[in-house]
């Protein structure tokens, strides 16, 4: 049996506050979409400032932060966008493993120029896994504390097993993201381009789209030139993966993102690379995208760059002793 | 993978022999593998298997198809339904948009078996088919806000349940105190996609003691393989 410990109690739980980790595989056939981390890339950094498993559960932080009571002796960290952290009023760093002391106040603030940062805890948050995940699904109340966003007074539990570490990790400057609200993304056309008139993919890939205020964790639906679909259109439901690019009859594109629905059917003119899933889940309404078509094998090329990269960034963390601080 | 572009039960079961043939070859580096109603998505991790070794690999598997089609286990699961009253809102509309009596709706669409085509919009909600053109209704003009939990519902030539409560515009035509989805079950769905479905009318007692078993653990589904 693990042990856990009551880790944080909730004394304001900021805006939209989830658990979330690396998300729930297998089960998009019963209409389980796969949740988990919008932005993947920096919840496995945050992971590793606390030499945690990357795939540990971590708070995602959605535009403004929770204020969190700590209830026991804790080693945090936190990536993500530019968010203020806070201990008992003192400013700390992100990037950076944080030692914080039963009854400290951790306060985390707004989430500057993107939208999403993550809370990672030393030997990870303990809630119950739901279908092999601790990700929140909020609405199917799947996952996470009680599947749902944070609440006041909320007690938030953590794994007991890891020992502390003796030394404070930190991301390389050089390696620390620049994030940005314009967005270059990369994508591979199809599987439904028969759909759409040789006009349209044209205008897909030369225009600027905008996200709308209608934009969460199901996706984003995008405003700009319409996308010319053609005669012939499929229409039949099948499955969707995150970061398809779905064309209604509007012409205007919606973005799937990690709790899509399972199944749709408007056709798809692309879908963004995986490398690129964690920029475009940092987007927020009034943020740009472009999209940048790329053969299916440079997509799997910069995959494996992406997860080189991830390694590099482990193998570098700079190591220091906390009487060095 | 695609095969045509109609929806029928002969292309679905195409789909569901492949999502049989797929997943029973544990190819590595495959992670998701989706059945719909005419289409089968085969999500891998390009760095375990490369998209031509996984293509050549379905293909193959596909060439061997005609014995899955016949191998397949049926699962065959008897819902029961009350129909209409507070339970089933549009029936009484169904009927009429027809111009049949609602024991003739009830007739039609509880006599037919109906193939799991997939499963998809919330977690757990089937899509069933095909349904008798007698009965085929368009969706509601503006989706109900609250669809409650277990609602029986039609749309087009399709038939679905809701698995719990959702915004819905499919009509309602009855409910059934069935649970259709629970994580904790060891296959999370009730119903799997390629099962074989049939409604069967109930009364208001038989749905109030059904319900009372189901939330006990107590519920055998009528469930023959």
């Amino acid at each position: 049996m693990n042990s856990s410990m009551k880790l944080f109690r909730v004394i304001k739980p900021g805006f939209f506050t989830t658990v979330q980790d690396l998300g729930r595989y297998g089960f998009l056939k019963y209409g389980v979409p796969i949740s988990g981390a919008m932005d993947e890339f920096s919840l496995k950094l945050a992971n590793m400032l606390v030499g945690n498993n990357l795939s540990g559960a971590c708070l995602e932080i959605t535009v403004l932060g929770p204020e969190l009571e700590v209830l026991h002796d804790a080693q945090i960290a936190v990536a993500g966008g530019d968010i203020l952290v806070r201990v008992n009023g003192q400013g700390a760093p992100m990037w950076q493993t944080v030692s914080v002391k039963r009854g400290d106040v951790l306060s985390l603030g707004k989430v500057h120029a993107v939208c999403r940062a993550y809370l990672a805890v030393r030997g990870g948050i303990d809630v119950p896994p739901v279908l092999g995940s601790w990700s929140t699904y909020v609405r199917c109340e799947m996952g996470g504390i009680h599947g749902r966003q944070l609440k006041v007074d909320d007690v938030i539990e953590g794994f007991d097993t890891a020992q502390p570490l003796d030394f404070c990790l930190s991301v390389q400057e050089d390696f620390v993201p620049r994030f940005s609200s314009e967005v270059n993304v990369s994508v591979v056309l199809g599987p439904q381009l028969e759909s759409f008139t040789k006009k349209g993919v044209e205008t897909f890939l030369s225009s600027p789209y905008a996200v709308t205020i209608e934009a969460d964790r199901m996706g984003y639906r995008l405003e700009g030139p319409v996308i010319e679909r053609g005669e012939q259109v499929a229409t039949i439901s099948e499955a969707i993966l995150p970061g398809s690019v779905q064309v209604p009859p509007n012409g205007k594109p919606i973005m799937t993102m990690k709790d899509a629905q399972t199944t749709g059917g408007y056709p798809k003119i692309a879908i963004v690379i995986s490398s690129d899933l964690p920029i475009l889940g940092q987007l927020k309404p009034n943020d740009w995208i472009r999209f940048q078509e790329i053969p299916l094998a440079e997509a799997h090329r910069r995959l494996c760059e992406y997860n080189e990269k991830i390694r590099v960034v482990e193998s570098k963390l700079l190591r220091r002793s906390w009487s060095d601080l | 993978m695609e095969f045509g572009n109609t929806i029928s039960p002969e292309v679905n079961r195409k789909v569901h022999a492949l999502h049989d043939a797929v997943s029973d070859a544990r190819m590595s580096g495959v992670y998701e593998c989706v059945p719909t109603y005419r289409s089968l998505l085969v999500a891998y991790d390009p760095m375990v298997v490369s998209y031509e070794e996984l293509v050549s690999q379905v293909k193959c598997l596909e060439t061997m198809l005609k014995a899955y089609v016949s191998e397949r286990k049926e699962r065959r699961v008897v819902i029961p339904v009350v129909y209409g009253g507070d339970y089933g809102p549009d029936l009484a509309q169904v009927s009429r948009y027809h111009s049949l009596s609602e024991s003739d709706v009830v007739r039609i669409h509880s006599e037919r078996e109906y193939l799991v085509y997939m499963i998809g919009f919330i977690a757990g909600f089937p899509y069933l088919g095909e349904l008798a053109d007698e009965i085929a209704t368009p969706r509601l003009e503006s989706p109900r806000i609250r669809v409650p939990e277990g609602s029986v519902g039609i749309a087009e030539k399709q038939t679905g349940i809701y698995p719990r409560e959702a915004p819905g515009g499919w009509r309602i035509i009855g409910r059934t105190p069935l649970k259709l989805f629970d994580p904790s079950w060891q296959l999370p769905a009730l119903l799997q996609p390629g099962d074989t479905v049939k409604f069967k009318q109930v009364s208001t007692d038989e749905f109030m003691r059904v319900r009372a078993e189901v939330s006990k653990g107590s519920y055998g589904t009528f469930t023959r393989e």
